[in-house]
C-alpha cells in the first residue's frame, strides 16, 4: 500500500526579553544552578506573577509577521501537573483565546514555495530542569529556566514529508532570529521542535492516528526521528497492527523513538482562567505601532530583490533565508551593481564555504565590501570565474582586497588580442590531429585546443576570447 | 492599658505617657498569661518583639515616629514575614520560616508598628471555626467551650481577650467578619484589590482578601490606612490614589439610605441574632438613616458557587506543597510519587484534603463546564444583584452569621452544615465588595452577635462612617470578655 505522512509540528520559541514573563529575574543562559530563580520561580507562599510586557510586544511581532488574528483579549490559564520542575504545580499558559491565531508561513522544498498554515500562538512560562546525573541515585533540579517566557507556535497538520517538516521548522526558525525576538540557539534549547506524525493510506481522507515525538532540539534530529517514526508506524500497519496515541521520545544514540506516555496515561491538565492575572489587553494603537517598527519581512524582501537585482526567485528564497544574509548580499547588489553575481557568489562560494566550516553568515570573513571588489573583476572581464575561485580562495585567508590580491598573484586575466593570437596560433601548431577532428566536423575538438591555450596562459587568456580567436584561425 | 484602643495607645506613646517596650512586655505578658486557655496564637517570640519594640522607641526619640510607631498588633499566620515561622495553621508549613515579607508586612513594618505575634486560623484559610487549625483549636474568649469562628479566629480572639489592640486578618468567605462577630470586635474586609495579595498565602486568589480587626471602626480606618494601597507586584491590586479612611468617620447620618435583604431575615435566622440586628437598625433610624427594603434574590446560590469556585482555586494554589522545595516532606518514600503522596497526605487536614478533591473535581475534564462555569455565571448574577440593589441604598446591613458562636465540635462532623453558616457573608467575597462586622450586642447565651455592614465597591469609608457613627451610640464595642 502506499501511505500519506501527515505531519504538524509544535515549537517552543523562547522570546530573548532581558527578564521572566512572570518575574523581574534575569533570563540569562548558562548560570550557576538555581542563581537565577526568585521567591516567584521557587514558587514560595504568597508570591504572585506579574506579566512582563515586552513578552506581549514579541508575540504581536510574529503575528503580524505570519498575518494572523491577533487576540486583543488575552487569558492566562493554569495548566495542571504535579512535577519536580514545576514549582508551583501548574503551568501559566494559554488555552482559550491565545494572542495568535492562524496566519501562514512560507516554506521551500527544493525548489517549490509551499504555505503551511498556523493554528496558533500562545504565550506561556518554561519550567526548570531536572538533572538525573551527577547526584548518584537522586534528582536535581535547577530553576534557572523556570520562568522564561516561550512562544508556543502551533502549525496545522499540513506538511506531507520529513523535508516539510525541516523545511518549517527552518523557516520559523529563521523568521524569529529575523524578527529578533528569540536567539535561535538549539543547542540551549531556545528554540523546541515537538513533532505530531501520523500516516495514511493514499487518498484516504480521515488522520491515522499521530504520535508526538517531543523535544526535539536540532534540525537533524527532527528529520531522523519523524524518518523513523514514519516507518515504524508503517511497518506497525502492514504487520496488521494499529497505532495507539501516545508521546514518545526519540534516542539520538539508536535513532529510535519510544514511547514516553499512551493516551491512557494523559494528564487532565484541568485548564482554567489564572486568577492571579488579569486579562492581558492588546489596543489597536499598539498593534499598529509594533507593525511601524517591524524590520521588512523575508516575503517582502524576496518580492524586492527578485525585481531590483534580477535574481531568481528560488535565489531571492535562499538569499532571504536569514536576515543577516539578505543583508550581506543586498549590501554586495547594490554596492557591485551585479545583483545575478552578487546572488551566485552569496548562494554558491559563500553559502558552501561557511556551511564546510561550520559558521553563519555573521562570521564570514569576507565582508560584503571584500566580495564586493571580487564580483566587480568579475564584471569587467579583469578576472576569468576560474581566477575568481582562486581570489575568492586567498580572500577567505586573508584581509587584503581582491585588487590587492590580483595584483600580488598576477592573476589579471589577459584580454590583449595579440598576446592570445599568439599562444592560438602556438596551439594550432602543435594540436594538428584535433585541427583536423575540428574541421571534419567535431565540434568537441575546438574545447582540446582551448584547454592547450588555456594552460600555456597559466588560466590567465581570457577564455571567451580563446573561443573566438580559435574560430577564427580554423575559418 | 491593655484595655485601650488603637488610637489611645497612638496618642499615650506620642505623650511618652508610656513606651513601646512597656506596651510589648505588658501584652506579652497577658499572651502568656491567657493563650494557654484560648490557643489564639501560633508563634510569639519575646525577644524578636521586644528588640523592635525598643527599636520603635529608638525611632520616636531620634523623631521618626508616625501616628502608629511603637504600637504592637498580632500577625495572622497566613502573611509572610521575614524570619517568622510562616505556616497557615498547617503541618506543611510548620518548618517554613519566610524568607521575605508580604506587601501588607512590610506597610506595617513601615508605620513603626511591632509584631507582637503569629495568630492561629483554620489551615490554608480553609474554615468558619478555627477548628482546622494543625495547632489546635482556638477558643472563644467569652466562652472557652464556643468557637471563635474562622478563619480568622485567632486574630479575633485576640483582639477581644486584649492581647492585641490589633490582629491582621484576611476574609475569603467571610474570615474577617465572621470572627469578628463571634468574638465581639470590630473587622473590616476591604473591597477585592485594595489590599495586595502579594505574600498572603494564597486560599482562593479571586476572593482572598486582607483587612484588619480591632476594637473598634475608628481603629480600623487606622490600621487599612496601612494596610491598603496599590502593589504592582499584584496584578489584582488596584491602582488608585491613597485614601483617608478616617476621613467621614464623623458624618451625621442623615439622609442615609440603609437597605435590608429581605433574604437576609428569612427561615433560619436565630431569633437572638435578628433582634440584635433590628436593635441596631432601629439605633441608626435614630440617627437619621432611611431603611429601604431590598432583595439580593441568588443569596442562596452563593454557597453551592463559592464551595465551586473556593476549592478550585484552592485545588491548584496548594499544588506548590508537594516536599520538593521547602515545608513538610515524608520521611520515607519509595519514588516521586510516593514522596508526593506521603507528603501531602502527612502535611494537609481533613479540610484541606476535602477542598483540593472538591476542587480538582469540578475542574475536571468533563466537568468543568457544568461545575466551574456555572459558579461563574452565578457569581456574575450575584454581582449583580448588589449592583441593582445600590441603586436604592448607600449600605446594606444585616446579619453576618444565622446564630452566634456554636460549640467546639458541634459542626465539626458535618462539612455541610458548618458551610451553611457562611450564607451572609459568601455574597459580598464573590461580588468583591466591602463588608464588616460591628458588634451590636449579645444571644441569650451572652454570646456576642455582630452587624454586618456592606458597602458598595470602595465604599470602606462610608461604612467605617456608619460602625463609628453607630458605636459613638452604643458600647458593645467596649465590652470585654471576664478572663
Amino acid at each position: 500500500m502506499k501511505w500519506e505522512v501527515v505531519i504538524g509540528l509544535e515549537v517552543h520559541v523562547q522570546l530573548n526579553t532581558a527578564t521572566k514573563i512572570f518575574s523581574g529575574t534575569s533570563t540569562a543562559f548558562g548560570a550557576e544552578p538555581n542563581t537565577q530563580a526568585s521567591a516567584v520561580e521557587l514558587a514560595f507562599p504568597g508570591v504572585l506573577p506579574v506579566m512582563n510586557k515586552a513578552v506581549v510586544e514579541k508575540a504581536i511581532r510574529l503575528g503580524l509577521a505570519l498575518g494572523s488574528k491577533i487576540n486583543q483579549k488575552n487569558v492566562f490559564a493554569r495548566k495542571n501537573y504535579f512535577y519536580p520542575d514545576l514549582p508551583k504545580g501548574y503551568q501559566i499558559s494559554q488555552m482559550e483565546l491565545p494572542i495568535v491565531e492562524g496566519g501562514v508561513l512560507p516554506i521551500l522544498v527544493g525548489e517549490e514555495e509551499k504555505l503551511v498554515k498556523l493554528t496558533r500562538a500562545h504565550m506561556e512560562e518554561d519550567a526548570g530542569k531536572s538533572l538525573h546525573e551527577d547526584f548518584s541515585g537522586m534528582t536535581g533540579i535547577d530553576l534557572n529556566r523556570a520562568g522564561t517566557p516561550l512562544l508556543e507556535v502551533v502549525s496545522e497538520p499540513d506538511m506531507r514529508s520529513p523535508e516539510e517538516a525541516v523545511a518549517y521548522a527552518r523557516a520559523l526558525h529563521s523568521l524569529v532570529m529575523w524578527l529578533g525576538i528569540c536567539d535561535g540557539n538549539m543547542q540551549e534549547g531556545s528554540f523546541r521542535v515537538d513533532a505530531n506524525v501520523s500516516v495514511r493510506p493514499f487518498g484516504q481522507q480521515e488522520f491515522g492516528t499521530r504520535r508526538e515525538i517531543k523535544n526535539l532540539n536540532s534540525f537533524r534530529f527532527l528529520e531522523q526521528a519523524i524518518k523513523y517514526e514514519i516507518q515504524w508506524q508503517i511497518d506497525t500497519l502492514e504487520d496488521g497492527g494499529r497505532v495507539e496515541q501516545a508521546t514518545v521520545l526519540f534516542d539520538p544514540d539508536s535513532g529510535e523513538t519510544r514511547m514516553m506516555r499512551s493516551k491512557e496515561d494523559a494528564h487532565d491538565y484541568r485548564y482554567f482562567p489564572d486568577p492571579d492575572l488579569l486579562p492581558v489587553r492588546i489596543s489597536d494603537e499598539q498593534i499598529a505601532r509594533i507593525r511601524s517598527e517591524m524590520p521588512e519581512l523575508p516575503s517582502a524582501m524576496k518580492a524586492r530583490f527578485v525585481e531590483a537585482f534580477g535574481v531568481s526567485a528560488y535565489d531571492a528564497a535562499l538569499l532571504t533565508g536569514s536576515r543577516a544574509t539578505a543583508e550581506y548580499f543586498e549590501a554586495v547588489a547594490q554596492a557591485s551593481g551585479q545583483g545575478k553575481l552578487a546572488a551566485n557568489w552569496v548562494n554558491g562560494e559563500i553559502a558552501a564555504r561557511l556551511n564546510r566550516e561550520g559558521k553563519d553568515i555573521g562570521d564570514c570573513p569576507i565582508s560584503a565590501e571584500r566580495l564586493t571588489g571580487l564580483i566587480q573583476r568579475i564584471a569587467d572581464n579583469t578576472l576569468s570565474s576560474k581566477l575568481a575561485k582562486q581570489v575568492f580562495d586567498a580572500l577567505w585567508d586573508s584581509d587584503l582586497s581582491a585588487d590587492a590580491i590580483i595584483e600580488r598573484d598576477g592573476l589579471k586575466q589577459v584580454s590583449d588580442v595579440g598576446a592570445i593570437e599568439k599562444m592560438v596560433e602556438e596551439a594550432i601548431a602543435a594540436n594538428p590531429k584535433a585541427v583536423e577532428e575540428f574541421r571534419a566536423g567535431k565540434e568537441k575538438a575546438l574545447n582540446a585546443l582551448a584547454g592547450q591555450v588555456m594552460k600555456a596562459s597559466k588560466g590567465k587568456a581570457n577564455p571567451a576570447q580563446v573561443q573566438e580567436i580559435l574560430k577564427q584561425k580554423l575559418a | 492599658m491593655t484595655n485601650a484602643t488603637l488610637k489611645q495607645l497612638s496618642q499615650q506613646l506620642a505623650a511618652g505617657a508610656v513606651s513601646s517596650v512597656e506596651l510589648a512586655t505588658q501584652y506579652l505578658d497577658r499572651i502568656e498569661a491567657l493563650n494557654p486557655q484560648l490557643n489564639a496564637f501560633i508563634t510569639v517570640d519575646r525577644a524578636r518583639t521586644l528588640a523592635d519594640a525598643a527599636a520603635a522607641d529608638a525611632a520616636r526619640a531620634a523623631g521618626n515616629a508616625g501616628l502608629l510607631t511603637g504600637v504592637p498588633m498580632v500577625h495572622k499566620d497566613i502573611f509572610c514575614q521575614q524570619g517568622w515561622k510562616t505556616s497557615c495553621g498547617s503541618r506543611m508549613l510548620d518548618n517554613f520560616i519566610s524568607p521575605y515579607s508580604a506587601h501588607v508586612v512590610e506597610q506595617c513594618n513601615a508605620a513603626g508598628l511591632v509584631t507582637l505575634g503569629r495568630a492561629n486560623m483554620d489551615e490554608f484559610a480553609m474554615g468558619s471555626s478555627n477548628e482546622n487549625s494543625y495547632y489546635g483549636a482556638v477558643k472563644n474568649p467569652w466562652d472557652l467551650k464556643a468557637i471563635p469562628g474562622g478563619s480568622s479566629g485567632g486574630s479575633a480572639a485576640a483582639v477581644a481577650a486584649r492581647l492585641t489592640p490589633v490582629a491582621t486578618a484576611t476574609d475569603t468567605g467571610g474570615s474577617i467578619r465572621q470572627p469578628a462577630s463571634h468574638c465581639g470586635v470590630t473587622g473590616i474586609k476591604p473591597t477585592y484589590g485594595v489590599v495586595s495579595r502579594y505574600g498572603m498565602v494564597a486560599y482562593a486568589s479571586s476572593l482572598d482578601q486582607g483587612g484588619p480587626i480591632a476594637q473598634t471602626a475608628e481603629d480600623c480606618a487606622l490600621m487599612l490606612n496601612v494596610m491598603a494601597g496599590f502593589d504592582e507586584r499584584d496584578s489584582t491590586s488596584l491602582e488608585r490614589a491613597r485614601e483617608d479612611y478616617t476621613r467621614d468617620l464623623n458624618q451625621p447620618l442623615a439622609g442615609l439610605r440603609v437597605g435590608l435583604p429581605r433574604e437576609y431575615f428569612a427561615d433560619g435566622l436565630d431569633g437572638d441574632v435578628a433582634k440584635v440586628i433590628e436593635d441596631a437598625v432601629a439605633e441608626l433610624k435614630k440617627q437619621g438613616a432611611q431603611v429601604v427594603d431590598i432583595s439580593l434574590p441568588n443569596t442562596e446560590l452563593s454557597i453551592p458557587a463559592y464551595y465551586v469556585i473556593a476549592p478550585a482555586e484552592a485545588s491548584t494554589n496548594l499544588s506548590r506543597y508537594d516536599g520538593v522545595r521547602y515545608g513538610h516532606r515524608a520521611a520515607d518514600y519509595k519514588d516521586l510519587v510516593d514522596m508526593y503522596e506521603k507528603t501531602r497526605a502527612e502535611g494537609f487536614g481533613a479540610e484541606v484534603k476535602r477542598r483540593i478533591l472538591v476542587g480538582s473535581y469540578v475542574l475536571s475534564h468533563g466537568y468543568y463546564d457544568a461545575y466551574y462555569l456555572k459558579a461563574q455565571k452565578i457569581r456574575r448574577l450575584i454581582a449583580n444583584d448588589f449592583t441593582a440593589a445600590f441603586a436604592q441604598c448607600d449600605v446594606i446591613l444585616g446579619p453576618v452569621a444565622p446564630t452566634a458562636a456554636f460549640n467546639i465540635g458541634e459542626k465539626s462532623g458535618d462539612p455541610v452544615q458548618m458551610y451553611l453558616s457562611d450564607i451572609y457573608t459568601l455574597s459580598v467575597n464573590l461580588a468583591g465588595l466591602p463588608g464588616m462586622s460591628v458588634p451590636a450586642g449579645f444571644d441569650r447565651q451572652g454570646r456576642p452577635v455582630g452587624l454586618q455592614i456592606i458597602g458598595n465597591y470602595f465604599g470602606e469609608a462610608k461604612m467605617l462612617n456608619v460602625a463609628h457613627q453607630f458605636q459613638l451610640a452604643t458600647d458593645w464595642h467596649t465590652r470585654a470578655p471576664a478572663l
